[in-house]
Parts: structure tokens; sequence; C-alpha cells
């Protein structure tokens, strides 16, 4: 045979450094990658860090350079030796124990949420798909929770650090979602829209709960030396009835500041807000905003709060006073949060397309050139811009694992809000999404299963891609056999269930199940593999001169149908027993419709027909002499038919065999004819 | 892999009555390491669990109450295995195991039987090549009898009195040898005994006649895992499916007429009472057409996606575990 010399990628060194590559749905993708050629190195062993890769215009490339980013196993600082294969993980975050609940919980969301009626059509349908992102934003948070109590209380710092870092990813998916369902999925108008920022604030910028929770844990609140911070925070976030309450404390104990704290108390109580229902419409908002907004500013230049600095700079925030809400930075603590207080107190009515501008310009003012912004400020960024696209395609860089981008949007195709946008292989985004995450999950011994419903969804190279992973899954209990044939039936993908019968048939074979073997094959319809196993008992037979496994064969009812050898099989069983109950002529007829009918395989009629020597060799006479006729015809079949008649008649045993058979036939048919040739009763 | 045996509370199950109601999630109390999948598991007394594992081991851990802590009593490493050890492929997962303590019977992908007794080390008995096939559950008929199913569709009763290898009696399915993967027996009459199979279908026997199943029950789209009688009230059956779906079967007669000491706790109290009622609906199983009788038929699981791998009911208590990774506990199942 002629050797291939193997051939190499052209432009690919092998010899300097290591190739890696995987596999796609029709091509594989060969990569270099940074480790040289001496071993793997310890040093290089990555942690699971996000691996900010210049992802989405390479296609897959990135998703290659992706899976390097994951642990490398069989590293060893040898010198250089020959090749080795490593197995290199590409979803690391699958394997953490603590998120298993988000990927079991959000599986059945996702479910849920592809089953769900799409005939109803504007709010109701809206409200549907609302409550499907609350339910994914509170399996995070459940998420969050769980991760917390690990993270305290583990005593492994290496692990509460990684608890940790994962709580405030979790925490930053979360924000991320809450400002995408405000902005995208809920799409709301303005007025509810400040409304529903100003609760995305509240809920998620809470690095001033603990020091709310002092001064108003504290014995006289107003005597703290945080008091005003809190009152501050209070009138920041917009939450008035409690400034007011804080602010009555205050009052009562100081009564010099009473008239001051009356005028700003009935300003903080008459300051108009939007509604959520339908009680006013913008324009009068407008209106009465401006009224009030006026009035705040004549008690202002007026010097009502001069003697207080800290009222007049509550006022100054009342009537939106930039600079006056900038000095509060640090109890906002993000920029975000300033843009929401600079709507809440200069635009309420702010329009969602008018956001960006006021975001581009809180961001600035916040930062202030001081720092520059990180990749969660771009998302939200992005968010208030409304590009979507743009949302996904950071969130894809920054995370680690495609959890999150793959749910949202999936979210957001369902509130059809992306159009298809064309990557390089022609799948739109969602799927594209969909498919990576799923990957990921097969790589896991036991989420896989999520992974095929993950598939099932999508429609262009879902069923591709799940024709690929589920033969990789190592089967190692029949029970896990099972159930990877079902989900392979129910979708007829027989290729594969033929394979992994055949696989499972094979193992029991080799242990000598030969029932579970057999039972495999009826599975998968596999007539070949049950011939198989058919000769595998027969050979049995001739060596041992009994049956193994009896239960089996005595019991074979309608599978004994599925192959010849089978069928051939079970009938030869049924004449040892016919024989061994002595109902000898039933046997014979049997005996010899095994051979005339060709049920019996070629190489066993030498057996039959010594089998039916002692038949033969009766007192009585069994066979008929059309019978005997029958038997000499075949047994002459057989010697005739034999091309190496030279062997035959050297080889002893096989030659007195024919000859006692031709023998016992002979004397058959005497005995056969004089019975029949007998006249009853004469 | 990290497999572990966990405890859990689902709440006081000691006075149900008007009570008892929801008490919020299950609380985790203990946990073990768990060496390969779970594939059965019992209580064999009140403090001790025996587990079956796909590494072909059966092992007894021990829950002590006192501190809350779970531990490894013993364990038999190879109950189950496949002969040759040089040509074999794998090991033989240990598929089911029963409880009548202090004996233990447990069946495997190697077709065979092991008897144990909790406090002797060595096997008692041991029935190698039971079956050609895997057995995939076991039930004790009577204390000296047990019941296995198989992969090629049989019923098989063995004596575990007599010495000889050989199951005392062998039934099997008309048609199509379809595997069966769980077995149970009524509790109060012993003849009648519940099969489910791979396709879904459920069978109800009764031993004592023929060898064929009396009733056939078109149920499940898949795999039928697991199939329990209520041990006080077994007008009621249970099943659970790959297809993701948990049936309620009621033969009762009067569905709409609760028996009230159900909600009692426990299940002796109930016990006498039960057998009068159970005269009277004696054949209700075994009814040629269970329909026509008024059998109720309900999925108890509202949004089924994943496979229901087991369950397990006791008085009003009825508990399943999903491939979700999730564990459902109802504690009003009739009311």
């Amino acid at each position: 045979t002629d050797t291939v010399p193997p051939q190499v990628v052209p432009g690919a060194d092998p010899s300097a450094r290591q190739l890696c590559f995987a596999w796609g749905p029709a091509e594989v993708l060969v990569c270099e990658t940074l480790f040289g050629r001496a071993g793997g190195c310890r040093s290089r062993c990555l942690s699971r860090s996000p691996c900010p890769s210049r992802f989405w215009g390479e296609g897959r490339a990135g998703a290659a350079a992706r899976a390097l980013t994951g642990s490398v196993a069989g590293t060893g600082d040898e010198a250089p030796s020959s090749s080795r294969v490593f197995v290199l993980r590409k979803d690391q975050d699958i394997y953490i124990q603590t998120l298993r609940k988000l990927f079991n919980e959000s599986h059945g969301i996702f479910m849920g949420l592809q089953r769900s009626e799409e005939e109803l059509a504007g709010k109701s349908r809206k409200a549907q798909l609302v409550q499907v992102s609350k339910n994914y934003r509170s399996v995070i948070r459940a998420c969050m929770e769980d991760m917390h109590q690990a993270a305290v209380s583990t005593r492994d710092p290496a692990l509460q650090g990684q608890y940790s870092t994962q709580v405030s990813i979790l925490s930053a998916m979360e924000l991320i979602w809450n400002l995408c369902e405000i902005l995208f999925v809920e799409a709301a108008t303005a007025g509810p829209l400040l409304l529903r920022l100003l609760d995305w604030v509240r809920l998620h910028v809470c690095d001033v709960d603990s020091m709310v929770r002092e001064v108003l844990s504290s014995e006289s609140p107003s005597k703290h030396k945080l008091f005003w911070n809190v009152v501050d925070v209070f009138v920041l976030q917009g939450r008035m009835d409690e400034a007011r309450h804080l602010l009555s404390k205050e009052a009562s104990a100081n009564p010099t500041s009473m008239n001051m704290y009356k005028i700003l108390d009935d300003l903080m109580k008459k300051m108009p807000v939007p509604s959520l229902g339908n009680t006013q419409t913008l324009t009068e908002l407008e209106l009465k905003w401006q009224h009030w907004h006026e009035e705040c500013q004549r008690y202002l230049q007026d010097g009502t709060f001069a003697s207080s600095p800290h009222m007049e700079s509550i006022c100054k925030i009342l009537l939106g006073d930039e600079d006056a809400i900038l000095e509060k930075k640090e109890l906002m603590t993000t920029w975000y949060h300033f843009l929401v207080t600079r709507l809440l107190y200069s635009h309420p009515t702010v329009k969602p397309m008018e956001l960006r501008f006021y975001a581009q310009s809180s961001m600035d003012l916040f930062l202030g050139g001081e720092s520059s912004p990180e990749p969660l400020d771009m998302i939200l960024m992005a968010a208030f811009e409304f590009e979507m696209h743009q949302v996904i395609k950071e969130c894809s860089i920054v995370l680690s694992n495609w959890w999150f981008v793959a749910h949202l949007t999936d979210l957001l195709d369902h509130c059809k809000l992306l159009q298809s946008h064309n990557l390089y292989f022609g799948s739109n985004m969602r799927e594209f999404l969909l498919l990576e995450y799923a990957s990921g999950l097969f790589s896991h011994h036991s989420l896989w299963q999520l992974g095929v419903d993950y598939f099932d969804h999508c429609p262009e190279y879902g069923r591709m891609y799940l024709e690929l992973h589920i033969e990789r899954i190592p089967l190692s209990t029949e029970q896990k056999a099972l159930k990877v044939l079902r989900i392979c039936e129910q979708r007829q993908m027989h290729e594969q269930v033929r394979s992994i019968c055949k696989i499972m048939a094979m193992k029991a074979l080799r242990n000598n199940r030969l029932g579970s073997a057999l039972s495999w094959s009826i599975r998968a319809k596999d007539a070949a593999f049950a011939t198989l196993i058919s000769d595998r008992f027969l050979k049995d037979y001739c060596e041992r001169g009994c049956f193994s496994d009896l239960d089996l064969i005595d019991n074979l009812g309608p599978s004994m149908l599925l192959s010849d050898r089978l069928t051939f099989l079970g009938k030869y069983r049924e004449f040892h027993r016919l024989y061994g109950e002595k109902r000898f002529p039933e046997a014979a007829r049997l005996l010899l419709t095994l051979m005339t009918a060709h049920i019996a395989p070629c190489s066993f009629w030498m057996t039959l027909l010594t089998d039916a020597l002692p038949l033969l060799e009766q007192k009585e006479v069994i066979f008929s002499a059309e019978q005997t006729y029958e038997l000499m015809r075949c047994l002459e079949d057989l010697t005739a038919g034999n091309p190496d008649k030279q062997k035959f008649q050297d080889d002893d045993i096989e030659t007195t065999k024919v000859e006692m058979l031709r023998l016992a036939l002979a004397r058959n048919l005497a005995r056969v004819i004089v019975k029949e040739g007998t006249v009853e009763g004469s | 892999q990290d497999n572990r045996i966990s405890i859990w509370s689902a709440g006081d199950l000691g006075n149900a009555g008007l009570s008892g109601e929801y008490h919020g999630e299950p609380n985790l109390l203990c946990d073990i390491q768990h060496n390969g999948d779970v594939m059965d598991m019992q209580f064999l007394d009140q403090e001790r669990i025996v587990v079956a594992s796909s590494t072909g081991a059966v092992t007894i851990f021990r829950h002590h109450q006192n501190n809350q802590t779970l531990s490894a009593n013993h364990r038999w490493e190879k109950a189950h295995y496949h002969v040759d050890q040089d040509t074999s492929c794998g090991g033989a997962a240990c598929t089911g195991v029963v409880c009548n303590n202090p004996e233990i019977v447990t069946v495997g992908e190697d077709g065979r039987i092991n008897l144990f007794r909790a406090d002797q080390k060595d096997a008692v008995r041991t029935i190698d090549n039971a079956d050609s096939s895997t057995l995939h559950a076991v039930t004790f008929l009577r204390t000296t009898e047990i019941l296995t199913v198989n992969s090629i569709g049989q019923l098989k009763i063995w004596d575990l009195r007599q010495q000889r290898n050989e199951p005392s009696q062998i039934f099997s399915l008309a048609g199509d040898r379809v595997p069966l993967h769980c077995v149970d027996r009524h509790p109060n009459q012993q003849h009648i005994v519940a099969t489910g199979g791979q396709d879904g279908m459920l069978s109800i026997w009764d031993i004592r006649q023929g060898t064929m199943p009396v009733s056939l029950l078109n149920a499940h789209e898949a795999e039928m895992w697991e199939v329990h009688f209520h041990p006080s009230d077994p007008d009621h059956l249970f099943t659970c499916s790959e297809d993701g779906s948990l049936w309620h079967w009621d033969t009762s007669t009067n569905v709409s007429e609760k028996p009230s000491f159900l909600h009692q706790g426990g299940r002796s109290t109930a016990y006498l009472s039960h057998s009068t009622i159970n005269q009277s609906v004696v054949s209700a199983w075994l009814s040629s057409d269970p329909t026509k009788d008024r059998m109720e038929i309900t999925n108890l699981i509202p949004n089924q996606t994943l496979s229901v791998n087991s369950l397990d009911v006791l008085g009003p208590c009825l508990v399943y575990g999903t491939d979700a990774e999730a564990i459902y506990v109802n504690r009003q199942l009739f009311a």
C-alpha cells in the first residue's frame, strides 16, 4: 500500500508552534497557538478571566481563540517530545457548580418562551415577553444569592475570590438585562420611562445601602453625622417620601429651621412625577412641572434656604442644577445614576430616543476626564443609544460564557427587534449565539441534555450540530444510552440510532451478555447484528453441545423474525425441545423444513443431518419416504456442492459421518417403503 | 463528576392536617460524595440507606440525625461486574436495589442477582448469569420471593429458598419483547403486579394465572422509569417517564369522595380501614377495561420539559426528581 505523506496546512508551521483545531459543521478550523513546540507550558495555563479577543469581525476564528483561554490539560515541562493531544475545555463556566441552577432554570424559561402563544398580539404579547424577561432576571438574582452564600460560607480564599467575582459578574448581567428590558422589551415610553429608570437605579446602586441602614437604625438619626448624606441619597433617587420623613425628624429636633423645612417639604410633596396609568397626558405633566420648577426657582432666589447649606443644596438639586448634583458624586457612584437624577429633575418627560444625548453628556460630565469608561459603561451606553447589536457584541466580548447573550438575543428576537444580521456563514445572530451556547453545554457530562432543546430551536444548523454532538456523548451506563437513543428517535436521526445501538450491542457481546446485545439489535432493527448474535449462539452450541441462555432463545417471540439466522436459532431450539418432549414426527418435520426452506445456513446442514441420525435410528419409522428422499437430496447437495472434494474425503470423521448418514437413510428408506406399501388390515 | 447523596427536609411532616401548607423550598440537611451515578436507592431502616451505583457497587449509608451527617457504613464494591475482566468492556452498573431489613437484593447490567444481609461482609447468595440480558428492577413478592424485570420484556419470579439458579416462573409480554424498566407489587393483594416498559406502556399482571399481562395501558410516550402503588391507598398508582410527565392513576370507585384519613401523617393508623374499602375494588386493577370502570388519569406536571427520573409517594406526599436537576415536593396530593 502507498503511504500518503502527511500534509500540513499551507502557512502553518507545526515545527515552531503548536496547532489547534476545532470541529465545525462542515469544516475544521486549524490555528496556531501561542505555545511553542516544547510541550505544554504550565505557566501558560490561563485562568478563567475573560479573553477580550477581537471577535466579531473574525467569525469563528475568535471562537477558537476563546477556546484557548480554558485550562490546558496534559501539561508538562519536559523536553520536546512526540506530538501530544491537548484537551481544551471550550466553556469553563459550565463547570461552576453554583451556576448550574442558572442553566437549568433558564432552560425552562427558554422552552416556555419558544412554546408560548405567538397569536397573542399587542399588549398581551408584550406583557408576556416582559414577564419572561423578569423570570430570567429573577433566576440571575437567585443565582447571585446562592453564589453570595457560597462566598460567605467558604473558607478557601481562592474560592471565595472566585465566587465574589462571579457575584459581581452576575450583578452586572442583571443590570444590563434590566436596562434592556426597560428600553427594548417593554419599550417604555416617555413618562413611564423615567419611573422605570428610577426603579432600575434604586435596585442596582446599592453601595449606599449600608450607610442608609446605619443612619435609620440609630437612636436619633438627625444627629448622625451621615444624616444629610442619606437625605441626599433619597433625593437623588427620587425617594421623596423617605426624604421627607427623615427631614421631619430634623425639623422636630431643630425648631429654628421649621419654616425652611415646611417650604422644602411642601415643594418635595408637590413635585409632579409621571404616572404609570393614563391619568395625565405628557403635556399636562410638562405644564405642571414647569410651574413647580418656577416656584422652586423663586424660593431659591429669595434666599429662603440661605441659612441651611444642606437644604439649599437640596433645592438646587430639585431644580436640576448639574453642579449641585455633581457635588454628590460619591453618593451616586455611577454616571448612569447621575443620568437618571438629571433626567428626573430637568427632563422628566424624556423620550426614549432622546436618552442617547443625555447619556453621553452624563458620562462625560461624571467621569470628567479623570477615568475612562469601562466595558460595562460602554455596554450601557450602547443600550441608551438603542444600538442593540452593539450591546450584544460588547457583551460577547466581555463575558466569558455565551449564556447571557444567547438568551437575551433570543428574547429580543421574539420581540421582533432584530433584523437578520448576516454573518459570513449566513445564519442569523440569534441562531449563531444559541449554537455556541448549546455547543458549550455539550461538553458537560450532564448539562448536554439542555443543549438538545436549544439545538432544536435553531432552524438552520441546529440539527446538524445535534447530529455531530450527540454521537460524542460518553455512554457510561445503559440508562444514559437509552436517553440519548430516545432523543435521536424523537428526531428521526436514524443513523445515530443505528450507530449507538451497534456500540451498545457490541459492548454487550464482548461482555457475553447475549440477551442485552439482542435487545439493542431489536431496538435498532439491526438484522445484521441479530445474525451476528445468532451465529454466536450457534457457535457456542457447536462447541459445548448445549444452548446457553435458554431463557432468551425460548422466549424470542416475534423478534425472531428480525433476521433469518435468528429465526433459524429459534426454530432449531424448538426442534430440540420437541425432541426432548419425544414428539418425534413434529421434530422430524421441523428439521426437514429447516433445510428445505433454506432457513438453515449451509454451514449448519451437516449438524442438522447429524441431528437427524437418532431419528432415523429409532425403532419406529419417523421419516416418510418422501421426507427420506428429501434428506438424501440434502445430503447429496451438501457433499456434491463441496468444491474441495479431496479434503473432504481425507477427513475421516466427516467421511464416517457421511457414510453413516447414507446407511441410515438407506435403511430408513427401506423400512418406510415397506411400511407404506403395506396395506392396512391385510 | 460530582455525584452526591443528599438528605433534604421538606418541612414538618408530623401534623399535616389543615396546616399542611407548602413550607417553602426543601432544605439541604447533609450530603456526601458518591462514586458513580446513583441508579437506585432505598431506605433500609430509619437511619440507613442502600444505594446502587453505576460502578457496580452497593453502599449502605448511615444518616446520623443528631449531628445531621451522612457516612458510608458498608460497601460491596464489586456487587456487579462483567465476568471476564480481560475482555470486559466497562463496568456493569447495579440497576436496582430493594430492601427488607436486614436483607438487601440487588440486580444489575451483568444479569446477576445478589442477596446481601446488612450485617454480613459477603453476599449471602449470588445468582450469576441469572439473566442473559440486563435486569432493570427488582422488588419483593413475598419475604422469600422476588420479582425481576429485564431488557427482553420478561417478568421473572425467583424463590430464594431454593438452591437452583432458575426462576420459578417466567412471564413475558405478548408481541414485541419491549424492555421492562420498573416493577411494583400491590401492597395488599400480592398477586397484582405492575410493570412499565420502554415504550411507556403500563402493564398489570395477575401472577396467579397465565404468563401474559392482564391489561396493557398506553400511557407515556417514552420509557417509563418508575411505577409505584401508593403504599397505604393502592387504588392509586403513579408512573413517571422520560417524556417528562408524571401520571396519577386513580381507580378508587368514588372519585369525588376522598377518604379523610389520608390527611393524617403515617400509614399505620389508616391500615385497617383500608382493607374493607379495598375489598369492594379488589378487581379494579384487574378489570379488562379499566377505562370503563372510571379510572381517572392525571398528569401532575403542568409544564413538562425534561425526563422525570424517579418518584416516591407516602401518605399525602409525592416527591419526584427531573433531569432539569430539580426536586419537587407535593405535600397535598389528594387535596
